[in-house]
């Protein structure tokens, strides 16, 4: 846990007095700080990024345990690796389920709205405190590459290099539209209260049913197909009654009742909007003066079956940074699983995000000059 | 053994051709062996398009920056004139529309760089009429069925190329390549019948 000693200044023009980020590291910062990787987790993410201890000791998987850990595609056996939990998250950092020491009770809704910008310049307090002035890479997927993309905008100084899967520079209607259909879920339970649920009743039905409608969102027509079909659950014929009968059904169901149980409500809401007002290009004309000339190296990826995060999307944004005359990596992994393959899909993407690495790290040790081939050639 | 002296005859004499530091694109870049030569040995600006995923991954361990993309797609996210040179080698028999490509090449390039397989050269001449079959040799290892080369120019249905796409030849080398031994021989007597790949370099008309 790392306390912002300055409180923080909010995009909204509003200030948080008090601010407590929940990190964890894997790995060890070699001698001269050139392997520190910064890993953003997405909207429902913590920072329990890979396998290990969890603050009880306990053995837990990470969420992203299959690309990050011991001779994974980000070997921490190589790289430092540190992952935070957001503001305004629900996993340790300062959110809307903290005490707002004004009041000594739950902020709730009266938390200021938080902007992927502010998640990254809290983030960056932290990285001042852990003794990193500069990341190898900054890697995030989905809403972790929004905060990614935000790095490599606002301190493009403290960033060699930036990894963003299955992300995109500002939502399409489309995923604004699919966020307001999960709020208006949560703000019409009943046992929402106005967000000052805590100690009570908490609003479950509106969180269940903003995190299916999430899952559908993050699975494609052939997974849920290939998945699923029209199979029924416990039952040879149909039920004729409103009862759980599919497959799908049962499986939504059950995605809804657990994240009830890790995941608070009020976050959800701060979560969505964050994504939802994010645009790399505010401040500027375009995504490519927002980036112009920028010394951040980029590798992006998507995948053929994200119809929430489309690649026509970061497609958009690889043709902006070579406008910005920028260096872009890019490709288009061929994935059946919608935008949940970032988090499936390791072996494609260790084929460009291991190299990618291998590559920085060598040039910030200076093994290597910037732009010569190495190895042989040398 | 250095990257310079593996790399295919026909790409030297492609590096010799390109000015130090100047800006390059390589449209199928393959792992980016000609790309890193430029940039390490001429100073070169260099980005790649390729399509297929291990070679991308190829190139990125070396530091360069190379995107998936189709050629036949076009390069429209490209501001024209963004680059020096755009180079397509080996490349134009494969693609499926070779003037939209061309055009693309000659909107955001100065220069296009152009090397392809000459099918006017007499092995190929004579194997159609002494066997009465589609050509198979050296340079075009491929039976009709499962070739990928799918549009064969010779030297001169390139100028005539060229020319209908708004493209004037700056510079045509006919080359004697074989299997892509370490040299290759300049021709200069009846190119179209004796070389058997050829390099050009390719300005826009006007």
């Amino acid at each position: 846990m790392c306390s912002l000693p300055d409180g923080l200044d909010l995009v909204s023009g509003r200030r948080l007095e008090h601010v407590d980020i929940a990190y964890e590291t894997f790995g060890a910062l070699d001698e001269g700080a050139t392997n520190a990787i910064l890993i953003c987790h997405a909207l429902s993410g913590d920072a329990h990024v890979a396998a290990g201890p969890d603050k009880h000791g306990a053995e837990k998987p990470g969420w992203w345990e299959v690309m990050v850990g011991p001779g994974q595609a980000i070997d921490t056996d190589r790289y430092f690796v540190i992952c935070a939990n957001v503001l305004g998250g629900c996993s340790g950092t300062t959110g809307p389920g903290s005490l707002d020491p004004a009041t000594d009770t739950p902020y709730g809704t009266r938390f200021p709205l938080v902007t992927v910008e502010d998640m990254v310049a809290a983030q960056a307090v932290l990285l001042d405190r852990l003794g990193v002035k500069k990341l190898l890479a900054v890697v995030g997927g989905s809403m972790g590459g929004m905060q990614a993309l935000a790095w490599a905008k606002f301190y493009p100084e403290r960033v060699r290099t930036c990894i963003g899967v299955a992300t995109t520079p500002r939502l399409a209607a489309q995923a604004i539209a699919f966020n307001e259909v999960g709020r208006t879920a949560i703000l019409g339970d009943p046992d929402f209260a106005g967000g000052d649920y805590y100690g009570g009743a908490q609003p479950e039905q509106g969180l269940a049913i903003a995190r299916m409608v999430g899952h559908i969102t993050y699975l494609s027509d052939e997974s849920m197909r290939a998945k699923f079909g029209r199979r029924l659950q416990n039952r040879g014929d149909h039920a004729f009654d409103f009862v759980t009968e599919f497959e799908v059904e049962s499986y939504l169901a059950y995605q809804g009742r657990k994240f009830v149980e890790r995941f608070d409500a009020n976050t959800y809401l701060y979560m969505t909007k964050a994504m939802d007002y994010f645009d790399l290009a505010s401040g500027a004309d375009s995504v490519a003066s927002a980036l112009a000339e920028t010394p951040v190296r980029f590798l992006l990826l998507t995948f053929t079956s994200d119809w929430l995060f489309p690649t026509y999307q970061t497609q958009g944004l690889v043709d902006a940074i070579r406008v910005a005359r920028g260096e872009v990596s890019f490709a288009e992994i061929e994935s059946p699983y919608g935008h949940d393959a970032f988090l499936l899909e390791p072996e494609e993407q260790r084929r460009y995000i291991e190299p990618f690495l291998a590559r920085a790290l060598a040039e910030a040790r200076g093994e290597i000059a910037p732009h010569t081939s190495g190895g042989d050639a040398q | 053994m250095t990257a310079a002296n593996l790399l295919r005859a026909d790409l030297q004499l492609v590096i010799s051709l390109v000015a130090p530091a100047s800006r390059v694109l390589d449209l199928g870049c393959g792992d980016g062996s000609l790309i890193a030569h430029l940039r390490d040995e001429r100073g070169c600006d260099v980005r790649g398009i390729e399509l297929l995923p291990q070679e991308i991954s190829a190139a990125i361990a070396q530091g360069l920056s190379v995107v998936q993309a189709d050629l036949d797609e076009g390069l429209a996210g490209y501001p024209d004139g963004a680059f020096d040179y755009v180079i397509l080698s080996q490349t134009l028999q494969v693609v499926r529309n070779p003037s939209l490509v061309l055009r693309e090449m000659l909107r955001v390039g100065t220069h296009a760089i152009v090397t392809f397989p000459n099918f006017g050269h007499w092995r190929v001449r004579g194997y159609l009429a002494l066997k009465g079959r589609m050509p198979v040799s050296d340079s075009i290892p491929f039976s009709w069925y499962d070739t990928p080369n799918i549009h064969h120019t010779t030297l001169k249905d390139f100028r005539d190329f060229v020319a209908a796409n708004g493209g004037v030849i700056e510079q045509e080398i006919p080359l004697i390549a074989g299997e892509w031994r370490e040299r290759v021989r300049r021709v200069s007597f009846a190119p179209n019948l004796f070389a058997d790949t050829a390099v050009a370099v390719v300005r826009a008309r006007g």
